[in-house]
């Protein structure tokens, strides 16, 4: 499966959470899979989707799902060990692994090749690390909303993209609205 | 009392629960205070564009976030700045220690001092520089201001507000 697949069959999940969803591409596909007001998708700031989620996460109770990308993670690695000592049990980080920068046209990360980011997160002290194949990440993903733990999920799944429009919402609508469904 | 006090004060009276931090030897006492108060969350980061990520996302959870770090971090922050803060209008909160200023012991700092200001300015961030101790007496106004029009503020912090470097 390519990410947009795996998207496309997380959607039902996904709409009831609050979702922070990277850069590019994915956010692009979530937006035109099913655009929730709990969507808070990123235009820019490649690397931040963790952070901005536990920061989220931290600050209030609702499930937070941070949908991120391996080469998102990579650029902003310093995330893992934060997330790691400052557990928020209302947290997942999913993890995307394409092994590539999908948005770019598919460059291959180091991920793709000899580093292991389940292996990464482990060692910088996280706790429930969960690798799994693409088809499983729907079970995965509610697993952990159900555990209510603080989960690092890696799903690997293959490079790939489909063509789609970009955003053009307004930042400060997709920031309002978000809000308003966090406060709901 | 200590300015390191007063400041953590001004920001537990505007409601300000979650903080992040990079180190500045500068800043030590700040720090210390921060993670001292109950009010307040105080959420270590290792890079200062991440530790704006996260006050990015507590913020939209509802709490009044900040960031203390070092001026040398600008440069590693302006992307997010722009992207993340100031597109989706947010407020935050810099309390920055202005390190390569006057009685500055330590040559490199100068040259991220020099451009300080000027990146600051060219991205159109409201900027306040303590000087002398008593120039924060504004920082309660300044902490409104930011939650007012919710945008970054950069408060730059230099050595000899914070009384120089002893016996360095
Ligand atoms: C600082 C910065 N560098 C580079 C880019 C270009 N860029 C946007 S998305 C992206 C790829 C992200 O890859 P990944 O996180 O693996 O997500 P994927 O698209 O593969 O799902 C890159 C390199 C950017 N937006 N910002
Ligand atoms: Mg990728």
């Amino acid at each position: 499966m390519i990410r947009s697949e795996i998207l496309r069959e997380i959607a039902p999940i996904l709409r009831d959470q609050l979702i922070v969803c990277n850069i590019g591409l994915p956010s692009q596909e979530l937006h035109i899979i099913d655009d929730q007001p709990s969507n808070f998708y990123m235009l820019g700031t490649m690397g931040l989707s963790s952070s901005i989620g536990l920061g989220l996460a931290l600050a209030q109770d609702k499930t937070v799902i941070s949908i991120d990308g391996d080469g998102s993670v990579l650029t902003n690695l310093g995330t893992l060990p934060t997330i790691a000592n400052n557990v928020a049990n209302n947290f997942i980080l999913l993890i995307i692994d394409n092994g590539s920068y999908g948005s770019t046209g598919d460059q291959p990360t180091y991920a793709g090749k000899l580093t292991k980011l389940e292996a990464v997160a482990t060692a910088c002290g996280c706790e429930n690390v969960v690798t799994c194949q693409d088809v499983d990440t729907g079970k995965v993903l509610q697993a952990a909303i159900d555990s209510k733990q603080m989960t690092i999920i890696v799903s690997k799944c293959d490079s790939g993209n489909i063509k789609l429009p970009v955003i053009t919402k307004d930042p400060v609508v997709i920031r309002d609205r978000f809000m308003t469904a966090v406060a709901s | 009392m200590s300015i390191d006090k007063r400041i953590v004060d001004d920001l537990v009276a505007n409601d300000v629960s979650f903080v992040t931090t990079v180190p500045c030897k500068q800043l030590a006492g700040v720090i210390e205070e921060v993670d001292a108060r109950p009010e307040i969350f105080h959420i270590p980061s290792n890079k200062e564009d991440e530790g704006m990520g996260l006050c990015a996302g507590a913020w939209m959870g509802g709490k009044r976030p900040a960031i203390i770090m070092q001026n040398t971090a600008i440069g590693v922050t302006i992307n997010t700045l722009a992207t993340l803060i100031q597109y989706y209008r947010m407020p935050l909160p810099m309390i920055i220690s202005y390190r390569g200023e006057l009685r500055e012991p330590v040559a490199c700092q100068v040259e991220m001092a020099v451009h300080t200001k000027a990146l600051l300015n060219q991205m159109n961030i409201p900027t306040y520089h303590f000087h002398k101790e008593s120039d924060a007496a504004e920082l309660d106004a300044i902490l409104k201001y930011t939650f007012m029009c919710n945008k970054p503020v950069a408060i730059l912090t230099d050595a000899s507000f914070w009384g120089g470097y002893g016996d360095q």
